[in-house]
Parts: structure tokens; C-alpha cells; sequence
């Protein structure tokens, strides 16, 4: 199952570049993902209200909460695609990326048209 | 043929979950699952009363609703081909348990639990999940309880549904490293549940369903304490029911609750459960709020409470889950075992706490200590503040009786 990782950078860094990850944190998470054989690519997102939020505090504890709904300054500092079997695996990576340290990762399934 | 009903509904009650988690697990589908469990009870009730309830129900409706679900697969084969996709998926996670001839359903219900209480998931769409998938109980009823209308209820169970679906949450027991992170939420599911029925002093069923979902997740999960523990601080609180409310739903202080009306057995089997959830390792919030619960109900009345060892657990309770509600709640305890000026010092700690402003129970707490060291303008001002804050007509009668206590006793 595919899902797109939203990586969502808070709006002081309008870069898309979290703060405190530096460019080896993101060299060294997509060599993971390449390396597990789950990297794909783009893809249509289906329904707003099958996303889910995950964010990681300071004592690296993660967050995951339902939506977004509300307007925010967020901005989408980048994204991947993956093919992994499920939500919670999907989480896990989410949860590696270095962009849920100091913004947040919205996970969305990709819609199957094929079923 | 009463006999037969009655048996049929007290089946119904204990297997429907079981059932529909095994279905689940058997097609990881909610829907399809929940289709054909219905079913399945629909030809029980019709079958049972004429045959008479089979030796292994579960089985039988097991076999029913398996049978259903292949109908349904032949008439619909673009949904079988999504199933399937889905399944190959599912046995990754490891083989379908089958089934033995004679042998009852397998238990799936963990599985069930840990989706229903997903993080994902909205707050209060897990409560209304787990009530549905592992209660038992229909989206109407589900609605009464939380007093929404039937369709708003309905709505948000479709879009829970949706979700697990399309953003595929699986159903699956977390890995053991997941637990520390996955397990409270499902006891906070079950808490949130039966604090709702506690709040409102109508809806028993809510409360009596929270413990009914802890006792099947206790034969679930004998080893796990805070389960345990859980049990133990719910049984330990709703055995006070009976004496918690007088007339009007006006709620009783503690101390004026007549104790002959605490449900004995309850406290008993509460009781049992404390030392089970405190023992073999460190204590979890629940279980240290069940010894407290158990020190209350076990005193004959508050002077024969035991304050100093109530003090020590909201000592631990606090370091567990720091909040200014259990300092709260610590500060009235201390006010019992050192006196009102000791406690009313904690309490005044606490002022411009953010989250105290506008919880009524902090400046009625103030007003008690207040009246106790005879400062009755200061009471009767912090109870005035308090009447201001309090959400529902029955916390505010209790509240203009204390008032016009502190009053009388000023004039």
C-alpha cells in the first residue's frame, strides 16, 4: 500500500528545512528508505479525512493525531512516497523522518483507483 | 420459548464481539465483518428458538456468518478482489488460527481493541468503536449514550470506518516494543467511557460497558497490572454509585455519602484487584488510583480514613502524571490528615494554574478549607466563584446548599 509523507516544516523556516536536522539526517534517511525497497514516487492523495498527523516532541516521543482540518502556516517542505503493508508501518517511517523532529509528517494513503 | 430468547440475548451479548473480531481477522474487512455477524444473529433468531441454542454457539454462528460472507463475495467479485488483495496482506502478519471442529471461536478481540483505540483515530471515535465493535452495541444506542442524534452518531462511525479502510489501520496486535505507547490508549478509551457514564448519573450503562470491556481485556491480558488496575479503580468508584446522588441527581460529598449503600461485593472484588495491579513491578496511574479508591471504600467514615497513607499515593500518583487536577486532589487529602491551613497553602499553590482556570472543583475546594478555618467571607466568595464555573444544574444545587451553609454559619 502506498502512502504519502507530507513533510510539513513550521513557517519560521520557510525553506523546508527543519531546523536542528542537518543535510546528513536527510542523506542518511533516504538511504533507509531506498535501501528497504519501499521508495516510490508521486501520486494522487485520496480524502482528507483518512490522514493522520505525527509529531515528535523534544524527549522523542511521538504524536499522532487525526486531520489536519484547520488552516495553519504550515508549509510543505517536501514529501516521499511509499509502498509499505500498512498504516503503522507507514507511521514508523514517518516518525524517522528527520522533518517530524522540528515540523510534522502528515501521512496519506495514495487512492487506489485499481480495486 | 422465553427460556430460549433469554439465552439467545445473554449468547448474543458475550459472543457478538468475539464473532465480529474473528470475522475481521478472517477477512480483514470492518464492514464485511460487521455485515455478516448481523446475519448470522438474524438466523440464530430465527433458527434457535425452534432447535434449541446449539452446544457450541460460537461455532455455529462462526460457520453462519462464514457462509454468508461467501455469498455476499460470489454476488459482489470487485470487492472479492479487493478483499483478497487485502488478505494476502493480512497473512503476512502470520496464519487464520483455524478454527477446530467442536472447539469455540478463537479470540481475536486484542486485535480489535488495539484498532478501535488506534492513535489515528479521533478521540472520541475510538470510544464510539470500541462501544460498537467490542460492546456489542448498536449505533443508535451508542448515540443515546454520548447524546448525540442517531445520525450525527452514525455519521461518525461511517468516517471511523472510512478511515481504517482507505488509510488501511491495520488489525493487529502492536509488537512488544509498541505496548508502553499503545496499551494506555486503549484503557484511556475505556476510562474516557466510563467517566462519561459517571458524569451523567443517568447513563449507568455507560459505566457498567466501561467495566464489561476491562473484564474481557482482562481475560485478555491476565499479566498486564494496569488492566488490573484499571478494573480495581472502576469497580472501586461505581461501587459508590447508589450513594453518590440524592434526590435530583444533586451529587453527595463523600463524606456525606451514606456508606450502608456502597456495593459490597464490587468493593470486595476491587479490593482484590489493587494489590495485583501494585505488585511485581513499578505501579501505573490506574493502580495507584485504586488504592486511594480502595482506602476510601474501606473506611468507616472519613475520620477512620486512612489521610496519611492517601497523602503518600497522591505523592506517587503525582510523580506518575504530573497535573495540577491531582495536586488538587492532593492538597484536599493533605487539608484531611495536617488540617485546613496546611492544605488551603497547597491549594493557594496552585492559583493561576491554566488549567484550573474555570474548574469549578478548584474554588470549591478553597471555599470547604476557607469555611473550615472560620474566614466565612472568603468562603462564601470562592463558592459564589465556583457556582459561576459549574457546567451542569445539579453541580450547581450542591454548590447554593454549601453556600448557604457558609452563610448560616456566618450569621
Amino acid at each position: 500500500m502506498k502512502y504519502m509523507l507530507l513533510i510539513i516544516a513550521n513557517a519560521a523556516d520557510g525553506d523546508g528545512q527543519a531546523a536542528g536536522c542537518t543535510p546528513e539526517d536527510w542523506m542518511a534517511y533516504d538511504k533507509q528508505v531506498r535501501d528497504a525497497g519501499i521508495f516510490v514516487s508521486g501520486e494522487s492523495l485520496a480524502d482528507l479525512v483518512t490522514a493522520t498527523t505525527v509529531r515528535v516532541g523534544p524527549d522523542g516521543r511521538r504524536t499522532v493525531t487525526d486531520g489536519p482540518f484547520a488552516e495553519t502556516r504550515e508549509v510543505l517542505g517536501g514529501f516521499y512516497v511509499i509502498d509499505v503493508p500498512d498504516l503503522d508501518a507507514a507511521l514508523d517511517w514517518a516518525a524517522r523522518c528527520p522533518g517530524a523532529r522540528d515540523g510534522s509528517i502528515v501521512v496519506r494513503p495514495v487512492a487506489d483507483f485499481a480495486g | 420459548m422465553g427460556e430460549v430468547a433469554a439465552g439467545v440475548e445473554a449468547v448474543f451479548r458475550e459472543e457478538r464481539g468475539r464473532l465480529l473480531a474473528a470475522l475481521v481477522r478472517r477477512f480483514g474487512d470492518l464492514d464485511l465483518a460487521e455485515e455478516v455477524t448481523s446475519e448470522a444473529i438474524e438466523a440464530a433468531l430465527v433458527h434457535w428458538p425452534a432447535t434449541g441454542v446449539p452446544p457450541v454457539p460460537g461455532a455455529w454462528l462462526m460457520t453462519t456468518a462464514r457462509r454468508k460472507a461467501v455469498d455476499r463475495l460470489r454476488r459482489d467479485q470487485a470487492y472479492a478482489a479487493r478483499l483478497a488483495i487485502l488478505q494476502v496482506e493480512a497473512d503476512r502478519a502470520g496464519p487464520v488460527p483455524a478454527v477446530e471442529p467442536g472447539d469455540d471461536l478463537p479470540d481475536e478481540r486484542l486485535r480489535l481493541f488495539f484498532t478501535c483505540a488506534h492513535p489515528a483515530l479521533a478521540a472520541e471515535d475510538r470510544a464510539a468503536l470500541t462501544l460498537r465493535c467490542l460492546a456489542g452495541l448498536t449505533t443508535a444506542e451508542v448515540a443515546r449514550a454520548f447524546l448525540v442524534p442517531a445520525e450525527t452518531m452514525a455519521k461518525r462511525i461511517t468516517r471511523a470506518k472510512k478511515k481504517i479502510r482507505e488509510a488501511r489501520i491495520p488489525f493487529r496486535v502492536p509488537d512488544a516494543d509498541e505496548w508502553p505507547e499503545r496499551l494506555p490508549g486503549i484503557l484511556q478509551v475505556i476510562y474516557s467511557i466510563f467517566t462519561e457514564g459517571y458524569a451523567a448519573v443517568r447513563r449507568v450503562d455507560l459505566a457498567e460497558e466501561a467495566i464489561r470491556l476491562t473484564r474481557i481485556l482482562r481475560r485478555l491480558l491476565p499479566a498486564e497490572r494496569e488492566v488490573a488496575g484499571l478494573l480495581a479503580l472502576m469497580l472501586l468508584s461505581h461501587a459508590r454509585r447508589a450513594a453518590r446522588t440524592g434526590p435530583d441527581d444533586v451529587p453527595v460529598l463523600l463524606e456525606e455519602q451514606d456508606r450502608s449503600r456502597w456495593d459490597r461485593c464490587l468493593i470486595e472484588e476491587g479490593c482484590a484487584l489493587v494489590p495485583v495491579a501494585l505488585t511485581g513491578g513499578p505501579p501505573g496511574p490506574y493502580g495507584v488510583q485504586a488504592a486511594i479508591a480502595a482506602l476510601h471504600d474501606e473506611a468507616p467514615d472519613v475520620a477512620g480514613t486512612d489521610w496519611p497513607q492517601i497523602v503518600a499515593l497522591y505523592d506517587v500518583l503525582l510523580a506518575l502524571t504530573p497535573s495540577p487536577v491531582v495536586a488538587l486532589n492532593r492538597a484536599a487529602a493533605v487539608a484531611m490528615r495536617d488540617g485546613p491551613a496546611a492544605g488551603l497553602v497547597l491549594l493557594d499553590e496552585l492559583a493561576g494554574e491554566p488549567l484550573l482556570r474555570g474548574y469549578h472543583p478548584y474554588p470549591a475546594a478553597r471555599a470547604d478549607l476557607l469555611h473550615r478555618l472560620g474566614r466565612p467571607a472568603e468562603a462564601a466568595a470562592a463558592c459564589r466563584e465556583a457556582l459561576g464555573l459549574a457546567g451542569t444544574e445539579p453541580e450547581r444545587a450542591l454548590l447554593r446548599r454549601r453556600l448557604r451553609r457558609i452563610e448560616q454559619a456566618d450569621a
